[in-house]
Formats: C-alpha cells, sequence, structure tokens
C-alpha cells in the first residue's frame, strides 16, 4: 500500500519535505529542551549557586554532546515513524475485541518495540546526563566482609531506569494507538504554523508532564510486582552479582526515593516532550493549506491541477487537502472562482466545473447511500424474520466476493447469532461491493487477525451453549438485546444475522463445557456505543469541505459566474443534498447516534473524529440554507421531484 | 465633519419618534397613528416589576443550609471545588486550634495574604479585574446601565422575522410572526446574559453569552412548545474563560467567537465539535467587545486597556491599534466590511478607519462625527445633547447610522432623556433624534437585518419598552440582495487632511 502511495508525485514532492521540515524543526528544537533537562536534572533546593554552576559546566560536556546526536536520531525514527503510521481517516474499533486486534496487529506491534528500544535509548541518554548513581550497568561491589573488590555487582538504580524507558516507550506508542494519535485532524481556521505551535506549546507541555506523572505510577506498580524477573535475567547473563548491602528497588521502600522519582518523571517528560513536539510539529506541517492551480496551460502540469486532484482516490491526504483547498478558493479568493467557472478555450466546455462538481457530488451521494446501507441492516436486525429472498442473494453473492479469501468457518452456519464479527461499518460496507474509495486503504488495517475470522472460530464452536443461545430463540429479546445495535455493523452479511431460528443447527458435541473464555467474548463483543456511528462518519471531514465548496460555489455564481455554468447542475446539487439531508436526520433519529462523545481534554488526543457526524449535519444545513438564501425565490423554477421541492420549501421559509 | 450642531433640535415634549419619511422624522402622540404594512414586529412591554431578577446569594445560603460539623476534609475539598486554591487557604486558615496544627493555619494566612498582594498588583495594573464578574458584564456590555435594565439582550434573525429578548430574570423569549408561541429558554446556567446573537445560515440556533459559559439553543422553528427543554442547549465553556461578554457568529454561519474580559484569549469555536481554539494575545489583559465584518474578511477585538485589535480572519493574524485616551467601546462595520467606526472612551467622537486589500492604504482613524455637547433651544426651553457613545448601530444597507449617547450623569436635563441622533452615512447629513415615552431612555439598539421598505430600527427602553422605529426610504446602492455596493462614505483620508489635526496613531504588527 505503502509503496504505491509514495511514489505519487504529491508524495514525493510535498509529503516528504513537509515532513522533512517538521523533523528539522524538532531536531532544532532538541537542543533547548536536552538543557532544559539538564538544567532541571540538577535541581537543589538548598544548593542554588552551585546547581547552576554544576549545570553549566554539564552542559559543555561531551556526553550531552553525544547524547544530543543520539537523541536526533530517536527524533528522526519518530518522525519517519510518524509519517508511516499517520492517517486523515482514523480507524474506530467498534467493539473491544477490535480494539484489542488493532493493539497486537503486527504493524502496531513493530511500532510498539521500536518505540520501547528508542525509550531505552533516550532514557540512557538522560542516565548519562545525570551521572551519578546511574552511570553505569556494573560496578565493584562496595565493600563487604570477605568478598574482594574484584567482584562486579549489578547497579540496579540504571536497571530501573533502561527498563522505564522501555515502559514508557511502549506506553507511548500503546495508548497512540488507543487513542488514535496517528490521525491528523485538520484546524477549523487558517493559522500560520508558527502561532499554531507557540499556542499549543503550553499545552502540550502540560500534557506530557501528566502523562509521564501516570506512566511513572503505572511503572513503579509493574516493577514492584516484575522487577525481579529482568534483574535475575540480567544478572546471569552478566554474570554480576545483586548488592545485598544496598536496597532492593522492588520493595516499598526502595521506591520511595524520592529523587530517584523525580528523575524518572522528569526522563519521562523529558522523552514524552521530544516525541510529542515532533508529532505536533508533523501534524502542524502535514496540514498546511495547499494551493492547487485550478488549471494550467501546460499539459505536462494537468495532472497537479484541481480538478485532476480531486478525483484521485490513492493518497488520502493529497485529497483531503485538495478539498480543503476548494473550501478555501470557494470563500476567499476571486480570481481562483473565476476560474472554476471559465469556459475551455477551444469548444467551450467547463470542464472544470463539471470535474469539481462530479467529484463532490460523488463523495455526497457515497455517503448518503453508506447511510442508507446502514440503517437498512439496523432496521432489518431488529425483526424476527426480515431476510426476504433478495437480500439473502445478495448477501451470499457479495460474501464470496469478500471473504472469499477467509477461511471457510465464516460460512458455517454455526456462527449465527453471537457472531457478529466485530469488524466495523467499513468493512460491511466494504462487503456490499460499495466499496468507498475514501475508506479503502484502511480496511486491512481493521481486518487484524484478530477481528474477524479468528475470532470466530473461538467462539463458533461453543456458542450455541453460551446464554445467548436459548434466549435469541424470541424475537423480544433480541429486539430488546445490546446485539441490537451491535449486530448491525456485524461481519460479512451473510454470515450476520438475522437468523431465523431454523438455522442454528442442532448443538454440537464439543460444545459442552459453557467456557468463560466464550462469555467473556461475548461481553467484549457488545459495541461500544456510538462507536459505529462514529465510524460511519470517520471520514465525514471530506465530506464537509465538498458540501462547503460547493455550496459557496453555488452561491458566488448568483454574481460571478458569467457564463452561468453552474445552472446546469443546480437541480442535481439540491437533490444529492436533500437525498443526503433525509439519511443524516434518519441516521440521528437512531440510538447512539445523537448522544455526544465525552471531549477530551488535550490537544494532541485528538477527538475531532467523534463529533464530524455533527458537524456534517451543521455543515449540510448551512449549505443548504446558503444557497436558498442566495437564490431564494428563483429556486422555484429549478425541476426537481415534488418531495424534494417540498422540503425546499421548509428550507426556504426557514422552518429547518 | 459632522456635530451635533447640525441636527434639526429634538421634537417636543410629550411626543415619540414614529417613522421617517422625506428625510424627516416624524413625531406623534402615539404608536397608532400610521397605517401597518404587512408584518409589524409587536412592540413589547416587559415592566420591571414583573421580572424577579434571580436573587441566588449562594455564599449567604451555604450558612443557611450545609452542617458545618463536617470534617476539614469535606469542607476543604468543597472549597476547593467552590472557590478554588483561595477558598482553600482560607478554609484551612480560619480552622481551630483542635483540627488543625497552629503551623498549618499560620501558613495558610501568610500565603493567603501573599496571593492577595499579588493579586492586587495585577489588579492594579488590569484595575478590571478587582470588579465581581458581574460588575464586569455591566461594565462592558454594549447596553446602556446594564444591571438594571428590564432587557438585557435582544437580537433578531439575520434571515427571517423572529427575534429573541433576554430579559432581567435570565430568561429569553422568542418572538416569531409567523406563530403565535413565544417559547422561553431557561437553563440552570443561564445567568447574566450579556450578548444574544442567532447562527447566519441556520433556522434554529440562538448562541447566549452567559455568566461562566456559552449557551448554544437549538429552537426548533416548528415546535409548538413554550419551554424548550434544556437538552436543547449546547454548554461551551473553557476554563478561565468568563464572564462571557460578547459573542460573534462568522456570518457564513461556520465559527463563533467569545470573549471574556478576564481572558487574553479569544476563542474560536466549533460549535458542532464543541472544541475551540484559543487566539491569545498578550496585552489589554482580555477582550471584551467582538464585532465580525459583515463580509466575513475582519473582526474588531477591544480590549479593557486603551488598546483594540483588527483581526483579519484568513490567517488569523491582527493588526494593534492603540487608542490616545480610553478603551473602545463600540464599533460597527458598513456593510461591505471595508469601513469600521469605532468610539473610544473619555471622547464624545466617532472615529472611522477604512481597510482596503491595497497595499499603502491609510493607516490612520479619522474624525468623522463629533457629539460634544450642544444645546438646542426648544419650545420647553434649553435642551443640551450631546456625550459619549455607548453603542452604535449601522443599517444593512449602510444609509442610516443609529448612535446611542451616553449622558454626563450630573445634569439632570440630559440624563432625563439619553436620545439618538440618526445620521444619514450616504452624505453625512443629519436626520434627528429619535424619542421614546417620556420618562424612558434608550437602552440598546439594533437594526432589523432585511427591512424591505428602507431600515427598521429596534430600541430597547428603560421602562421595558421595546419599540420599532421604520425609516422608510429608497436605497440608493441598490437592493438588499446585493450588499457588495457599498454607500458612498465620504473617505476619511481626505476628511484626515481636510480636518487636519487630531490623528489616532496606529501601529502595526502581526
Amino acid at each position: 500500500m505503502f509503496n504505491s502511495e509514495q511514489n505519487h508525485w504529491f508524495v514525493r514532492k510535498v509529503i516528504f519535505w513537509r515532513a522533512a521540515a517538521s523533523v528539522a524543526w524538532s531536531v532544532l528544537l532538541l537542543p533547548v529542551t536536552t538543557a532544559l533537562f539538564a538544567f532541571l536534572s540538577r535541581f537543589s533546593l538548598f544548593h542554588p549557586i552551585q546547581w547552576i554552576s554544576e549545570s553549566f559546566s554539564l552542559l559543555y560536556g561531551s556526553y550531552v554532546i553525544f547524547s544530543l546526536v543520539l537523541l536526533c536520531g530517536v527524533v528522526l525514527v519518530v518522525g519517519v515513524f510518524n509519517l508511516e503510521y499517520y492517517t486523515v481517516v482514523p480507524s474506530v474499533p467498534c467493539t473491544k475485541i477490535a480494539l484489542l486486534g488493532k493493539v497486537l496487529h503486527p504493524q502496531q506491534s513493530v511500532h510498539s518495540l521500536v518505540h520501547s528500544m528508542m525509550g531505552i535509548m533516550v532514557t540512557w541518554c538522560a542516565a548519562t546526563m545525570i551521572g551519578g548513581r546511574y552511570w553505569i550497568l556494573a560496578a565493584p561491589c562496595s565493600e563487604e566482609e570477605g568478598v574482594t573488590g574484584q567482584k562486579m555487582c549489578l547497579n540496579e538504580y540504571y536497571l530501573f531506569f533502561l527498563l522505564a524507558g522501555a515502559f514508557m516507550g511502549y506506553s507511548y506508542s500503546l495508548l497512540g494507538v488507543v487513542r488514535n494519535m496517528n490521525y491528523v485532524s485538520f484546524q477549523t481556521i487558517q493559522q500560520c504554523k508558527y502561532l499554531r505551535f507557540k499556542g499549543m506549546l503550553p499545552q502540550v507541555v502540560r500534557y506530557s508532564a501528566v502523562q509521564s506523572l501516570y506512566s511513572v505510577r503505572n511503572y513503579c506498580l509493574f516493577y514492584f510486582f516484575f522487577g525481579y524477573i529482568p534483574r535475575a535475567w540480567i544478572c546471569t547473563t552478566l554474570n554480576v552479582h545483586e548488592d545485598s548491602s544496598l536496597h532492593r528497588l522492588d520493595t516499598v521502600s526502595g521506591l520511595l526515593d524520592f529523587r530517584l522519582l523525580y528523575h524518572l518523571w522528569l526522563s519521562g517528560t523529558f522523552l514524552l516532550l521530544t516525541w510529542h513536539i515532533t508529532l505536533l510539529l508533523f501534524r502542524i506541517f502535514i496540514t498546511e493549506a495547499y494551493s492547487f492551480p485550478v488549471q494550467s496551460s501546460f499539459s505536462e502540469d494537468v495532472s497537479q491541477c484541481l480538478p485532476k486532484v480531486l478525483s484521485e482516490k490513492q493518497p488520502l491526504i493529497l485529497k483531503f487537502l485538495a478539498l480543503q483547498d476548494l473550501f478555501l478558493l470557494s470563500q476567499q479568493s476571486l480570481s481562483r472562482r473565476m476560474e472554476v467557472f471559465s469556459l475551455s478555450q477551444p469548444g467551450g466546455h467547463p470542464h472544470n466545473w463539471n470535474a469539481i462538481c462530479k467529484e463532490c457530488l460523488s463523495l455526497l451521494s457515497d455517503l448518503s447511500q453508506r447511510l442508507v446501507e446502514y440503517q437498512e441492516v439496523v432496521a432489518s436486525n431488529g425483526r424476527a424474520r426480515p431476510l426476504s429472498s433478495h437480500s439473502d442473494q445478495r448477501s451470499t453473492s457479495s460474501e464470496t466476493l469478500v471473504t472469499s479469501g477467509t477461511e471457510e468457518q465464516l460460512q458455517t452456519p454455526q456462527q449465527s447469532i453471537g457472531l457478529k464479527t466485530p469488524s466495523s461499518v467499513f468493512l460491511r460496507s466494504t462487503s456490499l461491493g460499495l466499496h468507498t474509495p475514501m475508506t479503502a486503504p484502511f480496511t486491512p488495517r481493521q481486518e487484524s487477525p484478530f477481528s474477524s475470522s479468528s475470532v470466530n472460530r473461538f467462539v463458533g464452536n461453543v456458542d450455541p451453549s453460551s446464554p445467548w443461545y436459548g434466549s435469541v430463540q424470541s424475537p423480544h429479546v433480541m429486539r430488546r438485546g445490546p446485539k441490537l445495535w451491535t449486530a448491525s455493523t456485524g461481519s460479512p452479511p451473510g454470515s450476520s444475522l438475522p437468523p431465523s431460528p431454523t438455522t442454528i443447527p442442532s448443538p454440537v458435541p464439543a460444545a459442552q463445557k459453557p467456557g468463560l473464555f466464550s462469555l467473556w467474548l461475548q461481553n467484549r463483543q457488545e459495541q461500544l456505543p456510538e462507536a459505529s456511528s462514529q465510524a460511519l462518519f470517520a471520514d465525514s471531514q471530506a465530506h464537509i469541505w465538498a458540501l462547503e465548496g460547493l455550496s459557496n460555489l453555488v452561491a458566488a455564481s448568483y454574481k460571478e459566474d458569467r457564463f452561468g455554468v453552474v445552472q446546469t447542475m443546480l437541480p442535481s446539487i439540491l437533490s444529492t443534498m436533500l437525498l443526503l439531508q433525509e439519511a443524516v436526520d434518519k441516521h440521528f433519529k437512531l440510538p447512539h447516534a445523537s448522544s455526544k462523545p465525552v471531549r477530551s481534554t488535550c490537544c494532541l488526543e485528538d477527538s475531532t473524529f467523534k463529533t464530524l457526524r455533527f458537524a456534517l449535519r451543521a455543515a449540510l444545513k448551512t449549505a443548504m440554507y446558503r444557497i436558498t438564501v442566495t437564490f431564494g425565490e428563483h429556486l422555484h423554477s429549478v425541476q426537481m421531484s415534488a418531495e424534494h421541492r417540498k422540503r425546499l420549501q421548509q428550507f426556504m421559509e426557514y422552518k429547518e | 465633519m459632522n456635530s451635533l450642531s447640525l441636527f434639526p433640535p429634538p421634537g417636543p415634549d410629550g411626543n415619540i419618534t414614529l417613522f421617517e419619511s422625506n428625510n424627516e422624522l416624524v413625531c406623534g402622540t402615539s404608536l397608532g397613528s400610521r397605517q401597518k404594512q404587512g408584518w409589524e414586529p409587536p412592540s413589547l412591554l416587559f415592566p420591571r416589576e414583573s421580572l424577579k431578577p434571580h436573587s441566588r446569594p449562594e455564599s449567604s445560603s451555604k450558612a443557611a443550609f450545609l452542617d458545618h460539623r463536617d470534617t476539614l476534609w469535606m469542607r476543604s475539598a468543597r472549597a476547593w471545588r467552590d472557590s478554588g486554591l483561595s477558598g482553600l487557604l482560607d478554609e484551612i486558615a480560619n480552622c481551630t486550634e483542635e483540627e488543625v496544627p497552629r503551623w498549618l493555619t499560620v501558613g495558610c494566612s501568610w500565603t493567603l495574604a501573599l496571593l492577595r498582594w499579588v493579586s492586587s498588583f495585577h489588579g492594579s495594573l488590569f484595575p478590571h479585574l478587582t470588579l465581581s464578574s458581574e460588575d464586569m458584564v455591566a461594565e462592558f456590555s454594549q447596553v446602556l446601565d446594564w444591571s438594571d435594565c428590564a432587557v438585557r439582550a435582544f437580537a433578531w434573525h439575520p434571515h427571517t422575522d423572529k427575534f429573541a429578548v433576554s430579559l432581567l430574570d435570565d430568561s429569553i423569549r422568542i418572538y416569531n410572526s409567523k406563530s403565535a408561541t413565544a417559547p422561553t429558554l431557561k437553563h440552570r446556567l443561564q445567568r447574566n446574559v450579556a450578548a444574544l446573537q442567532w447562527k447566519p445560515l441556520c433556522a434554529s440556533a440562538l448562541a447566549v453569552a452567559c455568566h461562566n459559559c456559552l449557551l448554544v439553543w437549538h429552537v426548533d422553528p416548528t415546535s409548538l412548545s413554550t419551554r424548550p427543554s434544556s437538552g436543547c442547549a449546547q454548554v461551551l465553556s473553557h476554563p478561565g474563560h468568563c464572564p462571557v461578554t460578547s459573542i460573534a457568529w462568522s456570518p457564513n454561519g461556520s465559527l463563533l467567537l467569545s470573549a471574556s474580559p478576564v481572558d487574553t484569549a479569544m476563542m474560536v469555536w466549533d460549535v458542532a465539535g464543541e472544541s475551540c481554539v484559543p487566539l491569545q494575545r498578550v496585552g489589554g489583559g482580555g477582550v471584551t467587545f467582538l464585532s465580525w465584518s459583515p463580509d466575513g474578511s475582519r473582526v474588531l477585538a477591544s480590549t479593557p486597556s486603551a488598546l483594540f485589535r483588527v483581526w483579519e480572519t484568513r490567517t488569523w493574524t491582527c493588526e494593534r491599534w492603540p487608542c490616545l485616551k480610553g478603551r473602545c467601546q463600540t464599533g460597527c462595520w458598513s456593510p461591505d466590511g471595508t469601513r469600521l467606526l469605532f468610539s473610544v472612551q473619555g471622547e464624545m467622537v466617532i472615529y472611522a478607519l477604512t481597510f482596503t486589500d491595497a497595499p499603502g492604504s491609510s493607516k490612520a482613524a479619522a474624525i468623522v462625527a463629533d457629539l460634544s455637547e450642544t444645546s438646542f433651544s426648544t419650545s420647553q426651553g434649553q435642551v443640551r445633547v450631546g456625550g459619549q457613545v455607548q453603542t452604535m448601530a449601522w443599517d444593512p444597507r449602510g444609509e442610516r447610522l443609529a448612535v446611542l449617547l451616553k449622558g454626563t450623569e450630573p445634569e439632570p436635563v440630559i440624563s432625563q432623556h439619553i436620545l439618538l441622533p440618526v445620521v444619514r452615512s450616504h452624505s453625512t447629513t443629519s436626520i434627528g433624534f429619535v424619542k421614546g415615552e417620556s420618562g424612558a431612555e434608550p437602552r440598546l439598539l439594533q437594526f432589523h437585518p432585511h427591512f424591505p421598505n428602507g431600515a427598521l430600527l429596534t430600541v430597547c427602553w428603560s421602562n421595558g419598552r421595546i419599540s420599532h422605529v421604520p425609516f422608510f426610504f429608497v436605497s440608493a446602492g441598490g437592493s438588499v440582495l446585493n450588499p457588495g455596493g457599498s454607500p458612498p462614505w465620504p473617505l476619511p483620508q481626505s476628511r484626515a487632511v481636510e480636518n487636519g489635526e487630531r490623528l489616532l496613531y496606529t501601529e502595526m504588527s502581526s
């Protein structure tokens, strides 16, 4: 996936350079944070003069210079990982199992592993800079009776510090996947990069400090219980001894060393801060608006023009930036709007406008179709025997289409009711053959080994004996049960619900014991509330821009469009928007769809995608009103169906 | 330059200004003496006596209800929650000997004293920070004498004949031309409403600037309910951003700005996502008043100090405009967003600023109107008019400017009725003073956003009356649908040259 993406001209010419610039800036900021760290690490309240002079002499030391070189390498690797793992469409796990699958995905494991190693490197640098007792792994044992000085002992502080780095690196990676830290959202306002960075910096510092505090707490608990394992392992492999005269660190008294905890917290803050700054700069640089030319007189540049770029599917970032540019030009730039409305020189066709309009409309109608499909599945789910022959047929055909690669078990009749495979809604829409271009590259990630087939393998056999087995026979229970929701997103439609009781085979003999594991799995599979709604609208930023851009262009055409190119498309624009309005209205009548998610407090945990459906609803209404306010009574002469006219009348009377 | 001496004298006592036609204000004794055309906005009366202000003195009721024999931990936790660090310190400092060791109480009282000293120092830098939040709203509100006014805020819907009124009892009522029901909005957090604004390009959303949050109501226009539940309101709050004294929707309805005099950042809200981007600029000590230009390209943000900023909305950079005398009290934009009129506290003049995209445009504010005291001889004797500007409104066609003057208090003649000069901006001729019922002072004014036959001015009076004064005229610049054509306001640059002096200096920064 990445190879084809990376060869794209836009990725080569723009994204790489932006990522490189962001890494360069974070490298430039590194000496500042390092100096700050060195300064604070020597902090002593009672000897301020000594503290300051020591820190300054430390800064000139060769250790610090060497550490800086190493840290530059670490920042570089973090930057490369940011570039490789970022996404503009978050993958929202609909169930806890899917989340687990995401965490255990091989790609994610690589991420975690590398970050743990880099964590070790950073804390090694930190330990070297602090010096003192964190200096070296093995030291000659302190004088003990009967032992000569030749014997080497393990310096547990050193081990404690390095392990902390690994722990923090891992928790950074883990929290990153749980909180969708790789999701890059676009700002609502266009600020310049420096001001954006300046505004966010205090929040990032605070966030890093707080996260580091939590990490230290978790790490201390971890070390308290499991600290003896790495210690013993290191001792045996390196053939060093444990110093029995010193306190062990996996005891309460050992861990209550205030200075140790302070150093640990400071190093953790330093680690997280450098990484978070890299991430922040990456986000700021990558989401900066890019201005595409609307048309070009040179034929070799045509592929880089806005109408062409909009219709491309592959690097999603390109599509998003193009839509953002469309939104901005429709609002701010008269001259570029004129180019959009212009006619081609020989022939006199409005190619630019046609291409832009077609792309926006196809995006919007894709979304309405996706919503309608979702509603159909949800609606059919509540009934006892909803399977019409038609949908049966459709689902089986699509099933072969999609699940062809997966295991046979998907098609066995056993995984009937309880088997909502926790794939996301996207998977479903994919399976229905409505593969939307926006989501395409992301579905593979969600299909982690845990998320679909392997789970089926676990549950498939034991399911009939689970408590659900009996209860689902009653349609009432089914309607009440949590599955009403959850199953909707289920799996490839062929295997998904709604099963008539007759399709359930007699219990397999192997499934006599009601496995605790299956019960647990069953619980985990209950959908996280409103997650399916979030997943459905995960890429809606594109739709919002399409709506805004289109409606702004239409409104501007009232005065600026000299050839009337927009008028020809007005009926289809209006009907597409009204269809979408209908679908969105219906969606918000579903339970959980209109419940608000918890607002995250920090800037770095971007939860914009959780509220995109509300933003889309608001943008849709604004777009409709923008058109009706501009055209007013003239809209009566636009051809449309009676139903749409009625709906439009509502808008014209300000009753929506 | 225009001055009050060019105005025709105010009408006789006991008469009310009814409407304008042929460039003259027509007075009469009752509102009914004009024939109605189409829908007339209702002239409402909210008597001061019928509205009970919220009496929720939280500090005094605490003593009456709470059990004082709580443990120290409970009390400390509550003090921390209610009033933060200073409350906690106060609680501990006032403890008895047997509960807390002596050194702790002494330490707490010392810390508290130090804290108060530091905050008083901060307060001497920015005196408005020492005000209570209610006084602060009264100080910076656009409404004259906000704390005593029956009508605290008023907002016309930008597209349809509908308006919202916020009253002294913290409720909001919505009057609609198309339905007889007038919904009343009440919310637990809706206190000390300082401003209201309807979202443009939307039928239902109403933003309310409250005591410690922003509320965005979604009032379904087709609903017949008279008391929409508080579930219809979105609460937007940000720590340290209260009280909110001014809000402004972007003209394309996508963003909401909010300002608080204690917060140096102004917030740009994405209302649907309930997220905000703070735009921080140190200097000024807060933001008091916001006004978004009708074309959406610029925002005026005034601060409590002698400084205001003009933001441009493309990349959100700002120009600093230090004023000479006092803070910028109010401002309004011409319909095409190129001209800004503003007034400065302590000066009885109106300044104008012109913005053009071309480089090298004039960066100086010029005085366009002088509102210093002038006496008129009327049948009742001498009437003196003049004072500082409290608020201004420019009608959507750009042809009428209404200015609300704040009289100087000790002179009884002026404080009897504060008068409204209506400046006709086309050639800056003067039209006259709008008068209300005898004894009523104007408190707040706003133009109807799309009155078909000219302009319609809505005035809220001190006796609780909301009246509407139509100005009938034919617009020179075209219809309302084309707000692009700006009225030919005499260019301030040339005026500045004419007048020669009293330029406001400026400095550019981003």
